[in-house]
């Protein structure tokens, strides 16, 4: 079963074409990389999807429900607020800047929207939040601030942050690029982790080499379109297209 | 000496009252105002914006005068003196605070907007539990030194016959034909304003376990 459909989606900035035409499914369990050059439209694909941008034609669904659709008529009508707001919770993102609460503990950082969205009794969130900072080998800060952790920790709190409201996807927009590469591993392993526990995910990256190793299936943007796409093998080693080639060809893959 | 010290600070008594009410009305308001100001819809933003240029762009004394006279005109009564005096201070006061806390929502990174949004948090909620304790800490050398400001304002008071500390010292000099309770007057001031930083100091202290 599809968990996200996107169908022709379209997407402009005033004049510039961020999105031209871009169709692709995402299957539960899989684990899908986006990758292609700056400005080739990976992170406005990823911000569409998750409400944080809207579309100017086209269809996205989560989960069975219409996020997005056009009519026959061309028009581009997007669902009702408690129709987003479920859809919403089936999509968690992580971002390129970690984009932590600050003045909030790393655990009421990971609480908060279970606690204040699913209404969920503090104590069980807070168990939950203690569970998944273990399993990001974080259990000795719960009580810390986000400015007391490195940003390989601040990122594997955010990861957390978005798996404890147990979304069907979880979305990551470059988790490393704001890393130095020493941290950039430990994300990846996270990644890695979640990957072999068959959570469905998305990744917007630029590490090639991760994205091989972890993905079902990779696909190529370039300039807004879907270039190439297929099995990581496919697209890494028997490259079709031209452009995929250049690209790939300067990370020696 | 005894009397003129306990008519000071009945004088005080009526400063610190006129202290209060301000920032009791012109705190919320203040945000109110900062709201109307950043709409989005290009008549509320403007018109505030005008009530802000008014404001900020005119004497406050002035403003006093008016809000004490006006109404006599218009409507043949006036208010209470000390009710035209809170009045004015509050929509003055109010002016600057909404610059200032437009100023500390305005710093509130995007991406936090963008992060309590994917988690499904309220407008509401997002405002009122993301943005508003971080935009405290961050406005509060400003708030400070507004707050300064308007003790030593309070003195205007007297120019629509509000016996504050300040005219009673003025009083007492005329009367004792000396300025000896004009400085003691000072020493007023500045013990509350010295009461006011080491409030600021204290609150600044507390919201210091993250940055």
């Amino acid at each position: 079963m599809s968990v996200i459909t996107v169908e022709h989606v379209r997407k402009s900035f005033s004049t510039l074409e961020v999105l031209r035409d871009i169709s692709f499914s995402l299957e539960s369990g899989e684990v899908l990389s986006i990758i292609g050059p700056s400005g080739s439209g990976k992170s406005t694909l990823l911000r569409c999807i998750t409400n944080l941008e809207t579309i100017d034609s086209g269809l996205i669904a989560v989960g069975g429900d219409t996020l997005v659709s056009t009519d026959d008529d061309g028009k581009t009508l997007y669902a009702d607020k408690e129709t987003i707001s479920r859809i919403r919770l089936r999509v968690g993102l992580v971002f390129q800047n970690f984009n932590l609460f600050p003045h909030f503990s790393v655990l009421k950082n990971i609480t908060e929207a279970q606690v204040h969205v699913l209404h969920t009794p503090k104590d069980d969130a807070a168990e939950q939040a203690h569970a998944l900072l273990s399993k990001m080998g974080l259990s000795d800060k719960a009580k810390a601030y986000p400015y007391q952790l490195s940003g390989g920790q601040q990122q594997r709190v955010s990861i957390a942050r978005a798996l404890a409201l147990r979304p069907q996807v979880l979305c990551f927009d470059e988790p490393t690029s704001a890393l130095d590469p020493e941290l950039t591993g430990e994300i990846l392993a996270v990644i890695k982790e979640l990957a072999s526990e068959h959570m469905t995910m998305m990744v917007v990256t630029h590490e090639m080499a991760f994205a091989r190793d972890i993905s079902n299936r990779v696909i190529f943007m370039d300039e807004g379109l879907i270039v190439e796409q297929g099995a990581p093998d496919e697209v890494f080693s028997n490259t079709q297209n031209e452009r995929t080639k250049r690209f790939l060809s300067r990370f020696g893959t | 000496m005894q009397k003129l010290l306990m008519l000071m600070l009945g004088g005080t008594l009526t400063s610190l009252r006129i202290f209060f009410l301000t920032l009791l009305f012109a705190l919320p308001l203040g945000l109110l105002v900062a709201k109307g100001r950043m709409s989005k819809h290009r008549i509320i933003s403007s018109v505030v914006n005008g009530y802000i240029m008014v404001m900020r762009g005119t004497p406050l004394i002035l403003q006093l005068i008016f809000v004490y006279f006006a109404p006599y005109y218009v409507l043949g009564a006036s208010s209470d003196r000390f009710t035209a005096v809170i009045i004015a201070y509050a929509i003055n006061y109010a002016a600057y605070f909404a610059e200032i806390y437009r100023g500390g929502i305005q710093s509130i990174p995007q991406g936090q907007l963008e992060a309590a949004s994917v988690l499904g948090f309220s407008k509401v909620h997002t405002f009122s539990h993301i943005v508003m304790p971080q935009v405290v800490k961050r406005i509060m050398p400003a708030m400070g030194n507004e707050v300064i400001t308007l003790v030593k304002d309070t003195a205007l008071a007297q120019t629509i016959g509000v016996a504050e500390l300040f005219r009673v010292a003025q009083n007492a000099a005329a009367r004792e034909f000396s300025t000896m309770p004009i400085f003691i007057a000072g020493v007023f001031y500045f013990v509350m304003n010295a009461v006011v930083s080491k409030s600021f100091d204290f609150i600044e202290r507390k919201l210091d376990y993250y940055r």
